[in-house]
């Protein structure tokens, strides 16, 4: 593979990229999605709140603001077409003191200036009406019953998938290594060939201000700023029925308790700034910080049921908003960049944003064979005992249960595999069905998914991988350790 | 004089004991019972242990099939063992106690199978 | 709906056994349920040597030890269902099973047998800090893979935890040609046997780290090193005292879990020491004719106890099918509490009821810490009626007291009794 020619290029399979995709994939155009790692979903998409931001945060007038509101009111039907999870389950900030009151009515009359609905502010009271294990700290809260929550792994697949149904051709393992202007587009080279193209997207995540420097002069500076998180059993799954924020105040940013569409408990996250663009560790001082603050909000949390930490980064541009569309000195690159919260909630209207602007520009016809549904992987966990007998009867794969903690069949890890876009490592296929999301973290379902993963794609063994090359489970046989 | 310090494998005690070894007389101390003294006194003269590993298998329902060595082999030959152990391939089916190897490492030992391995 | 007298869930030890004594106690129409291909759980990878000298009076490898329960098992003719994993179970005693062979299946039982066995704790339930790369494996997994699949995780492995899977899986790896650098415990003692210490370390030269932990891990893809930290008695590491061990594997050898998620659908009542449901003397949940047995009611150091309580319950749950009329019907019974103080964790059972209870009744129970010179008491409502001195105490190993039906009768209105740990003088 040495040249390959398209329309419109995307960089980035994260969840803004997939939407761009999606989104341009309405339009009769070539379009090209490359990807460093080996699966969309792989960069900040993945480790982050799941959060459907209600919109009261951004400062009115922002590009944040805008698509927080657009993104929100997108999701639902965006959820039925594409078959993610996702729930309203509302959203709450929490005020501890009487001197921050005055900050939290702010908050309430920024989120009616950015458009938001249903908003109201609620007495400590009202608040542990509705959340019993809010802590008597509270003394008020403001209250959005339009925040929800989504799977960003669901969310960002389904795009993928979907973009991929509709013709966009995604390559992985493929890292942009420079951009060269032409007279009609742009050159990029690849560690895998290059690709010439009349239009860029910039979705880069962390890495978006790289991408953006190789062709403006008007330099973005992008700082990932890593968030710690924990995850709970499903059994804490409803120690809080809403997302339950703090209002910023003496004790700084706070961090927020939410149940997750699956029926986790998650907390988090920190916000640590840092120059390294990949670097997702969790530390002690990340998980303790966490535990002290969340108390702060939530009482009786069962931390001893904590079934990971993990971290996420935040691609955080120094002026503080999303840089969206092209520069000036570069005509023809629209940047989807400095894409941080609330980004995951913004990235369905931001797709289409977007992909109107390029199709513009390239003046783009619309698809009419355009097919916006896709089809999800079907859970035998949320069938009906009927449905159950009736899928195993005619496909056995789905009576073997794998993943015992999420009860998650073969023929669940087998459609992940052998979908459209479909998982080439554990992770990918963890993304994709929950397989070893569960209590045991994959300890009893590893040595099988291994097993399928090979059986299903012709890997070998001792190369499948944990997330691309690099992580390999497996060592060769017959391996002898050189005592010299 | 040698001195060797052993912990004693006799129960969870685990006494720390002190061998002496002198001409043809061996002392322990630091045991607090006789089955110190006659580990100890084991250990330093003829140490074995049984060794137990896996050996793979072709044509079976799993990769590997499980083995022991019959009876301890002495302590310095594990890894001898271990050589022939690991390179040693069987077919299905395989039963419990079938030797896979005779005289291992030339102990006079055979390793037999601890597991029935049926044919795919 | 499919009918049973006895449902059985779990093929390992446990289920086995009960199994075999539900059968020998008289019971025919017995299903025993087990999601692996092959009946014996987690004695199918357990390949080195140490099993029986209780049950067999000899020393067997796991496999052979599981043979011969399932020798056991085919000779009386008991049913099984392999490659079968259980959804769910109610109290009126109806499991939901799934499988390839026989799809969606609901199995009515008069009694329940759970031999579910235990899981091992995950890297992310002990939040141990830094990358989440490949090669972390829990020892059990890799054990796995090694013993059973023939696959080699690593090449250069760590292992944190100095339990006797972790001290195993030293040796494993040692022998089939990894370089292990080091075996950390958390705790300043090992919860291993010292047999393993010596066979499985000493014999290889592999360092024994006590009161240290892995305070980071290196490696965006695979693991690349870890960082050893010496902790205080607060188990807090100590700053200054890091060590980094380049590595491709961390194994985790770092406790067992009870795997009751069933039994809590079922809503049986469950203690949080041990994370296994309550029960009575004999080994009966809080919800009638469902019983508990094995890994899945308390992690045991031996099978050898495995097997022997599991017969106890199989035996139990047979006489309940048999009596269920004569059970209910029992007039008056006096149920007394079983309670553990000063060093003992826990009980199990943790409830006596006298009108039930057989002649001699085994109390099994684990100490907090390591003790020497102490005696093991037991109290009859505040009255001393047994003291044994034991050298040496340690959490690794269970430890036991018999109860004399006879000697409970002399106290017909007793409440409580409790079993401490008191130092000797």
């Amino acid at each position: 593979m040495d040249k390959q020619i398209c329309d419109v290029l995307i960089i980035g399979g994260g969840v803004v990229g997939c939407s761009i995709a999606r989104e341009l994939s309405k339009y009769h155009c070539n379009i090209i999605l490359v990807e460093k790692e080996e699966d969309v979903c792989s960069g900040t998409s993945k480790a982050n709140s799941g959060i459907v931001h209600a919109g009261y945060d951004a400062k009115p007038g922002s590009l944040k603001a805008e698509f927080n509101v657009k993104g929100n009111a997108r999701m639902e039907e965006l959820s039925k077409e594409l078959d993610f999870e996702f729930k309203r389950n509302a959203s709450m900030v929490l005020c501890f003191d009487l001197v921050d009151l005055p900050a939290l009515e702010a908050l309430l009359e920024r989120g009616r200036a950015n458009g938001v609905s249903d908003l109201s502010i609620l007495s400590g009271d009202e608040v542990r009406r509705l959340e019993p294990n809010v802590t008597d700290e509270v003394i008020a809260a403001l209250y959005a019953p339009t925040g929800g929550i989504v799977c960003p792994f669901g969310l960002t697949i389904a795009m993928a998938e979907n973009a991929c149904d509709n013709g966009v051709k995604f390559y992985f393992n493929t890292e942009v290594l420079a951009i060269e202007k032409t007279n009609d587009g742009y050159i990029a080279e690849t560690n895998c060939g290059t690709y010439v193209t009349k239009y860029i997207v910039n979705a880069a995540g962390v890495y978006a201000d790289k991408i953006h420097n190789m062709v403006s002069e008007v330099k973005l500076n992008i700082i990932p700023r890593r968030g710690e998180y924990l995850l709970l059993e499903k059994e804490a799954g409803k120690h809080v029925s809403s997302t339950v924020f703090q209002l910023p105040g003496k004790y700084g940013k706070g961090v927020l308790v939410t149940p997750t569409v699956h029926g986790n408990l998650l907390i988090g996250p920190t916000a640590m700034d840092q120059t390294d663009k990949d670097l997702t560790i969790t530390t002690a001082e990340g998980y303790d910080e966490i535990c002290v603050k969340a108390e702060k909000s939530v009482k009786d949390i069962p931390f001893r049921q904590v079934i990971t930490s993990f971290s996420g980064l935040r691609s955080h541009e120094s002026g503080n908003d999303f840089v969206l569309g092209e520069p000036k000195d570069a005509e023809g690159f629209f940047d989807a960049a400095g894409i941080e919260s609330p980004g995951l909630t913004c990235a369905p209207a931001l797709g289409k944003y977007l992909a109107e602007m390029v199709a513009k520009k390239g003046r783009f016809e619309e698809n009419t064979d355009f097919n916006p549904r896709r089809k999800g992987i079907t859970r035998v966990a949320d069938l009906s005992m009927e449905e159950k007998r009736k899928l195993i009867q005619e496909r056995p794969e789905y009576g073997t249960i794998v993943c015992r903690c999420e009860n998650i069949s073969e023929g669940e890890i087998v459609d992940a595999i052998t979908r459209t876009l479909g998982a080439r490592s554990l992770d990918g296929i963890k993304r994709r069905v929950r397989q070893g999301m569960g209590r045991c973290q994959a300890g009893f379902c590893t040595p099988r998914t291994v097993n399928i993963l090979a059986r299903e794609t012709g890997i070998p063994l001792e190369r499948i991988c944990k997330n691309g090359t690099g992580s390999e489970l497996l060592k060769e046989e017959g391996y002898e350790y050189d005592l010299s | 004089m040698e001195m060797r310090e052993l912990t004693c494998i006799g129960c969870p005690l685990g006494c720390s004991l002190t061998v002496t070894m002198e001409e043809q007389t061996i002392t322990v101390t630091g045991n607090t019972c006789s089955r110190g003294e006659a580990y100890a006194k084991k250990e330093v003269t003829d140490p074995t242990r049984i060794v137990t590993s896996s050996v793979k298998v072709e044509g079976g329902v799993i990769a590997k099939a499980s083995v022991k060595t019959s009876s301890d082999i002495p302590k310095g030959k594990i890894f001898e063992c271990m050589k022939e152990i690991r390179a040693c391939v069987v077919k299905a089916p395989v039963r419990i106690g079938d030797v896979v190897i005779a005289n291992c490492a030339g102990t006079g030992v055979s390793v037999v199978a601890t597991k029935d391995v049926e044919c795919l | 709906m499919i009918y049973h007298d006895l449902v059985i869930i779990g093929g390992g030890p446990a289920g086995l056994s009960a199994a075999v004594a539900a059968k020998e106690s008289g019971l025919d129409d017995i299903l025993i349920i087990e999601r692996d291909y092959v009946l014996g759980g987690i004695l199918n990878q357990c390949i080195h040597n140490g099993f029986g000298l209780h049950t067999f009076k000899e020393e067997l490898t796991g496999p052979e030890y599981a043979s011969r329960y399932i020798a056991m098992v085919k000779q009386l003719e008991i049913p099984y269902q392999l490659n079968s994993t259980v959804l769910d179970i109610n109290k009126e005693k109806e499991i939901t099973v799934v499988s390839s062979e026989n799809g969606l299946e609901t199995i009515k039982a008069k009694a329940i047998i759970l031999a579910m066995g235990c899981r091992e704790r995950p890297r992310g339930a002990l939040n141990i800090p830094g990358l989440r790369p490949a090669g972390i494996y829990t020892a059990g997994t890799a054990q796995r893979l090694v013993n059973i699949e023939g696959h080699m995780v690593g090449k250069e492995v760590v292992i944190l935890g100095s339990g006797d899977i972790g001290l195993i899986m030293a040796r494993r790896m040692t022998l089939e040609g990894a370089k292990v650098k080091v075996v950390a415990e958390l705790m300043p003692y090992s919860g291993g046997l010292k047999r393993n210490i010596v066979q499985c370390l000493n014999d290889f030269d592999i360092p024994l780290k006590l009161s240290h932990t892995v305070i980071n891990i290196d490696g965006k893809k695979r693991v690349t090193g870890i960082t050893l930290a010496e902790v205080g008695p607060d188990r807090k590491p100590i700053p200054g005292t890091e060590e980094y061990y380049s590595c491709d594997t961390l194994l985790l050898s770092c406790g067992l879990i009870p795997e009751n998620e069933l039994t809590k659908q079922i809503g049986a009542s469950m203690n949080p020491v041990t994370s296994g449901p309550m029960v009575n003397d004999r080994l009966e949940t809080d919800v009638e004719g469902i019983f508990a047995c094995g890994n899945v009611l308390h992690v045991h150091d031996l099978v050898d106890y495995v097997s022997e309580e599991a017969a106890l319950a199989g035996k139990n749950a047979a006489e309940y099918i048999v009596n269920e009329k004569a059970m209910t019907d029992e007039k008056e019974t006096n149920v007394i509490k079983l309670k553990a103080e000063n060093g003992v964790c826990y009980t199990v059972p943790q409830s006596i009821e006298t009108s039930t209870m057989a002649d001699k009744l085994t109390v099994r129970f684990r100490v907090a810490d390591v003790f020497e010179n102490r005696s093991i008491c037991v109290y009859y409502d505040g009255k001393r009626i047994s003291k044994k001195k034991k050298r040496v105490l340690a959490p690794g190993e269970m430890e036991q007291v018999v109860l004399l039906k006879t000697s409970l009768e002399e106290y017909p209105d007793l409440k409580e009794i409790v079993i401490r740990t008191e130092e000797e003088s």
